[in-house]
Formats: structure tokens, C-alpha cells, sequence
């Protein structure tokens, strides 16, 4: 038998924007490794924390969110999951938060080690289950808490009764983290941050606008590995830099007419929820395999952080999408499919996230009923490979096809 | 020549041919993905059309286990294959509900006949023909006889649960308790229904509302359904083969561009 010949890996281009952005990516948890080494302080930072605070202070960071998708995609979110179950936790609570607090109790996971923490860094922005994980953490580790308090807003705008409220906090927590981190924070350090965090969004979101044209320039699946720098290094001028190089690629793509979606794109549709990251390769394999492209998902423009002083800041905060009521939400997803042509909306039902979970079917309806494309859902998971089914999951997204199609005048029905 | 569809499932296969617009042959057997179900219903189809495998021009695979099926020239998934199936049993069809063994689904189709929408089951048994399965086994009683008790039941006992294990314990429960075996299979059909109804409110119910899939056989939960509805449910002998003949009818479409009137048997 002939011995398989496999192709050489072609090494990635060191000036390619997917280099430098996996390079963020892994140099921000040896940062903390070596910071820890040093005997600097670490935090374990939440998503929609600012990550302002801790940059422009000069704090190692680790986003236990980041740290259980990485676990979770390469393929030890059950186990993982299954070690906190054994200490009690409920199943049916956010597979993130099961495999945070099995890590803080293991303190290994070959598939992703972190350094551990010194202090906690949460915001209410995103849902309570983060709140009682960061609680959990806290007791378990032993180590403070510091948690914001940013309401969820019914109101279309943020009131000067929030921001002050909100303020406050921030102005606290900084205090707090002198105390224990013995870092200072600098206003002239914070302008810098700032500059970089609103470039390094004005890129991103300049790159994602960029799946207006069609063919799209790039492969909507790029945008959740992407978006890893955007959730914990947006306050770094390498962050900025590399945004900035992803936006050139995809302006280069327009101009030549090629895509990292590398099939004919006979359809676009929006993708709604966190990835399923356990069935990347599978979610994402099932609509490439029909020219499928998901040119667009409200998770990139969620850490697209554009402001111009601490007070914008403090709004920009008060704003992002968990936090924000269903008309305001909707309407931003309204016109994030309108602007990318987008055909049909697929949603993830994602067990993990009750909140986002909980309010899509009405939402998803209305955004349906509003751009006349047909919306379909799955169950899955963003970490508990055991809440999906291929099976499932490849009927709906077939389904999902044969209607665009037939709209498009296909002979499916 | 001959148009094949055939619906490979996950507890039975279907196999349907056409020949100049009229079903030449049908087959159905009680194995699924995985078993030799899917090669008899097809041998069985040509069988009963007195054809051989040369004569299928083309042949369109629906269902579970659609992608296993090495002889199809196309697969569709079943939510087109029983929109087009049921659309052609029933030309007034706006809403069918297709309640298989591992899944239950709600297709919305438009006044042309096209599949606007959809809404399927999330991942569990609950409100499947394998939910009846279950129940069945732990009545003791043959699946196909329990639209029979239904109709003997007094009042229908009341099974909360929406989970197929949790359900299984209820009834158990009710049997311990004394209550008539035509109340509970009533109280399962109820169940099933309600489970249903709730899919099918979310996708819309527009009327004509029509039943596929093997359930659609069980009187007791078409009825129970027609009564979380509020609407009247049509039906036809052949539901469980309407995936297949969607599929053949697809067959028959991409091959010859046919739209044409088709006669069943």
C-alpha cells in the first residue's frame, strides 16, 4: 500500500494579520505566566470588564472565558465540564463557568494552562450566572473580588443617573487594584490606552463592515478566532496594528475578488450566539460544504469599543449588547444583515447561555419578520460538546439552504 | 423510467417510485439507518413496480440517515422532502406537521407550495414517535394499538412531564395508582400533542393544517392535536411515505423539470 503523502503545512506569514493576531493571543497568557513568575499580581478579567482598567495599569490579565472556549475546542470541555459536575454544579449551568471552576481547582489543563489569580475583575454587563462564578472563584481561590455593577438598561440611552452610578465603580475598582497590586494608574497611560482600544475597534469594525461586498473578503468563522485580541488586548498598540492589517487583507480581497471563504459564496447569512466551539470544524463545515458564508454575528460588533474620554468609556460599557434592551438589540441586528446582504439568520441555541438563549426566539422572530429571511435554530453548546448533534444540527442547516435557494428561485420545493 | 425517493430514518426506511406522474411503487420497513432497512425498502419498491435498479433515472435520498445512502444521485433534507410530499397530497396544505421517530417538525409552506419557515424539536425525545415507543413498551401494548385505547378513554390522565425518562416514571406511577390503561395512553397522546402544538404555534398555524410522519397514523394524537389547535388536522394513509415521495417527486422535478399533477397508487 502506497504510504500517504501529506502535504506540507505552508508556515504562516509573519506579517499576515492571522499570525499577529494568534501571536496576541498566546503571548497574553505567557505574559501572565512570566508576570506571575515576577511576582506581579494576575487577574482573572470577564469579557465586557474594561479591559482599560488593567491595561492602563499595567496588570497581567487572563480571561477565563477565552481560556475554557480554547479548553473546550480542543476537545476537553467534557472533561473539564464533568470535574465540576463531580463538585456539584449543575449541568445545566454555563459550560464557561464549569470549566473555570474545575480549572481553579485542578490548576493544570494541558489544553490550556493560565496563570492563576491574584485578584477578580467582573462586570453584570453580560448575565448573573458570571456573577456567582466570579463569587465562586473568589472563595474557592481566596483571592478579592472586584466586581462592576452595570445594569441591564431598559432605555434606549444610557441616563446620567447610570453613568454617575457606574463611575463610581470604576473610579473604586481602581482604587481597590492599587491597594492590592501596588500599580498606579497614570491619566496620561489611560489616554494612550484609549487611543489604542478605539483604533484597534475602528479597524475591527471596519473589517467586519467589510462583508458588505459580495463575495464576502473573508469567512465569517475567521471573526471568532479573531475576536479573542478584541475581548483581552483592544488596549494594545500591537492590537491596533494587527486589526489595521486584517482590515488592509480584506480590502486587498475586495480588489482582487478573493475570500478566506474559500467556495463559491452562494449564500450569507448571520450567525446569532456564541461559537460552538467543541463542533468548530462540524458547524462550520456544514454550511461551507452548501457555500453557506456567515458574513456577519452581533458577537463582533460586541467588543467594537469606540469613545473618546473616561466618561464615553463609562457609556460604551453601559451599552453592550447583554446589557442593552430587545428593541435597541434587535434593531442593531437588523441593520447588521440589512448592510451585509444577509439571506437567512441560523441561531444557536446555546445551552450554556440561558440569557441569550432565553430572549433569541422572540428576537430572532422579529428580526425574521423585519428582513423577510427565513431564521432557523440549533442546540448546542459554546463548551459542552455534550449538548449537540451533528445529525441535527445538519438537517436544519440544509433546510435552511433549501428555502434560500428555492428564494432564489432554486428548484428545492 | 422511474423517479426514486427514499426517506431513511431512524426507525424506518420508505422507498417510493414514480413513472410518468403516477407512483409505480411503494415500500416500507421497520429498520432504520444502520440496518439492511434502507437496501430492502428499496428492492421492495422495485419489486413492486416490477422494475430493476437500471430503470431509476435518477434517485433522491431524504431523512436520518440520508448521507448513507450511496445510491442517491441528491439528497434534500426531510423538511423539503415532506413539504413537497404533503403539498402534493394536499394542494390546499399552508401548515404540515411532521412528527418522525427522533424528531417532531412544523414546516410553514407558502401559497405557492414553497417552504417559507421551519421549527423543529430541540434536542430531546419528548414529543417524538419514539416518545410513543417508550411509552408503548411500558404499557405493553403494541404502538399501532394505542389510538384504539385512547378512543376507550373515560378522561385523560395527566402526564406533566416533558421528559421522556420522567414521563416513563408517570406512567408507571399512574398504572400503580389504578388508572385505565385507555387513560393513560390518552394522557400520552396528550402529551405528544401539547408538546407539538407548542412548535407549531411558534412557526404559525395556518390552514390547511396537514399531518405526516408515522404519528400522523395515531388518531389519538391527532386528535389531541386538532384540540390544542383549534383547527382540524388532515391526514392521509400514506403519511409515513410523504418524505419519500417528496423525495422522488424532487427526483422527478430536477430531472425533467416537471411540475405536473402526479397520481398516488
Amino acid at each position: 500500500m502506497a504510504e500517504e503523502i501529506k502535504k506540507p503545512r505552508t508556515p504562516p506569514d509573519p506579517s499576515s494579520a492571522k499570525y499577529k493576531l494568534s501571536k496576541i493571543a498566546a503571548d497574553a497568557y505567557k505574559d501572565a505566566v512570566a508576570a506571575k513568575a515576577r511576582g506581579e499580581k494576575v487577574a482573572w478579567v470577564s469579557s465586557n470588564f474594561p479591559v482599560e482598567i488593567p491595561e492602563t495599569m499595567g496588570i497581567a490579565t487572563v480571561y477565563p472565558e477565552n481560556q475554557a472556549a480554547g479548553i473546550a475546542a480542543r476537545g476537553a470541555g467534557a472533561r473539564m465540564c464533568e470535574e465540576a459536575e463531580t463538585d456539584g454544579y449543575s449541568n445545566d449551568i454555563c459550560a464557561y463557568a464549569r470549566i473555570s471552576l474545575a480549572y481553579a481547582k485542578l490548576k493544570s489543563c494541558p489544553e490550556q494552562d493560565v496563570a492563576m489569580p491574584d485578584v477578580l475583575l467582573c462586570c453584570s454587563n453580560i448575565c448573573s450566572c458570571m456573577i456567582k462564578w466570579y463569587e465562586n472563584l473568589s472563595r474557592e481561590l481566596n483571592v478579592p473580588l472586584i466586581m462592576l455593577d452595570i445594569p441591564f438598561n431598559p432605555d434606549d440611552e444610557v441616563s446620567e443617573a447610570q453613568a454617575a452610578y457606574v463611575k463610581g465603580q470604576f473610579l473604586e475598582a481602581v482604587r481597590r487594584l492599587e491597594e492590592i497590586t501596588g500599580k498606579k494608574w497614570s491619566d496620561e497611560r489611560f489616554q494612550e490606552v484609549m487611543s489604542n482600544s478605539c483604533r484597534t475597534s475602528r479597524a475591527w469594525l471596519a473589517a467586519t463592515a467589510m462583508a458588505r461586498y459580495t463575495p464576502s473578503p473573508f469567512n465569517g468563522f475567521d471573526l471568532l478566532n479573531h475576536m479573542a485580541v478584541m475581548v483581552t488586548a483592544r488596549g494594545k498598540p500591537e492590537a491596533a496594528e494587527a486589526m489595521e492589517t486584517l482590515l488592509k487583507e480584506y480590502q486587498e480581497n475586495v480588489e482582487t475578488g478573493k475570500s478566506t471563504f474559500r467556495t463559491e459564496e452562494k449564500y450569507r447569512i448571520m450567525f446569532e450566539g456564541i461559537a460552538c466551539w467543541p463542533w468548530l470544524r462540524v458547524t462550520s463545515a456544514g454550511l461551507k460544504s452548501r457555500g453557506v458564508n456567515m458574513v456577519t454575528t452581533i458577537y463582533a460588533d460586541a467588543f467594537g469599543f469606540d469613545y473618546d474620554s473616561f466618561d464615553g468609556m463609562i457609556r460604551a460599557y453601559c451599552k453592550v449588547p447583554n446589557a442593552i434592551n430587545l428593541e435597541t438589540a434587535r434593531d442593531k441586528r437588523v441593520k447588521l444583515c440589512r448592510d451585509n446582504g444577509v439571506e437567512g439568520l441560523l441561531v444557536h441555541t446555546n445551552r450554556s447561555c440561558k440569557l441569550w438563549s432565553g430572549f433569541m426566539p422572540e428576537m430572532s422572530r422579529q428580526i425574521g419578520a423585519a428582513c423577510h429571511i427565513p431564521v432557523v435554530s440549533f442546540d448546542g453548546d459554546q463548551a459542552d460538546p455534550r449538548n449537540f448533534s451533528e445529525a441535527q444540527y445538519d438537517t436544519r442547516v440544509q433546510g435552511l439552504t433549501e428555502i434560500m435557494d428555492s428564494r432564489k428561485g432554486g428548484e428545492s420545493v | 423510467m422511474l423517479f426514486a425517493g427514499i426517506d431513511v430514518g431512524s426507525t424506518t426506511s420508505k422507498c417510493v417510485l414514480l413513472s410518468d406522474g403516477e407512483v409505480a411503487g411503494a415500500a416500507l420497513v421497520d429498520m432504520g439507518i444502520g440496518t439492511a432497512g434502507p437496501e430492502r425498502a428499496y428492492s421492495e419498491a422495485l419489486a413492486a413496480a416490477g422494475a430493476a435498479p437500471e430503470d431509476v433515472a435518477c434517485c433522491v435520498a431524504t431523512g436520518y440517515g440520508r448521507a448513507s445512502w450511496k445510491g442517491a444521485d441528491l439528497t434534500i433534507s426531510e423538511l423539503t422532502a415532506h413539504g413537497l410530499g404533503n403539498r402534493f397530497l394536499f394542494p390546499e396544505a399552508r401548515t404540515v406537521i411532521d412528527i418522525g421517530g427522533q424528531d417532531a417538525k412544523v414546516i410553514e409552506l407558502d401559497a405557492g407550495g414553497r417552504m417559507a419557515n421551519f421549527v423543529m424539536n430541540d434536542k430531546c425525545a419528548a414529543g417524538t414517535g419514539r416518545f410513543l415507543e417508550v411509552m408503548a413498551g411500558v404499557l405493553r401494548v403494541p404502538i399501532g394499538e394505542l389510538e384504539a385505547l385512547a378512543a376507550q378513554a373515560e378522561k385523560a390522565a395527566p402526564i406533566s412531564s416533558t421528559c421522556t425518562v420522567f414521563a416513563e416514571s408517570e406512567v408507571i406511577s399512574q398504572l400503580a395508582a389504578g388508572t385505565p390503561v385507555p387513560d393513560v395512553v390518552a394522557g400520552i397522546c396528550v402529551s405528544v400533542a401539547s408538546r407539538v402544538a407548542a412548535l407549531a404555534k411558534r412557526a404559525g398555524v395556518k390552514e390547511q393544517v396537514c399531518m405526516s410522519g408515522g404519528v400522523a397514523r395515531n388518531g389519538g394524537v391527532r386528535r389531541a392535536l386538532e384540540r390544542a389547535l383549534g383547527v382540524p388536522i388532515v391526514w392521509s394513509a400514506q403519511a409515513q411515505l410523504a418524505g419519500a415521495l417528496g423525495a422522488a417527486l424532487h427526483a422527478w422535478h430536477k430531472s425533467e423539470g416537471q411540475r405536473g399533477e402526479v397520481k398516488y397508487g
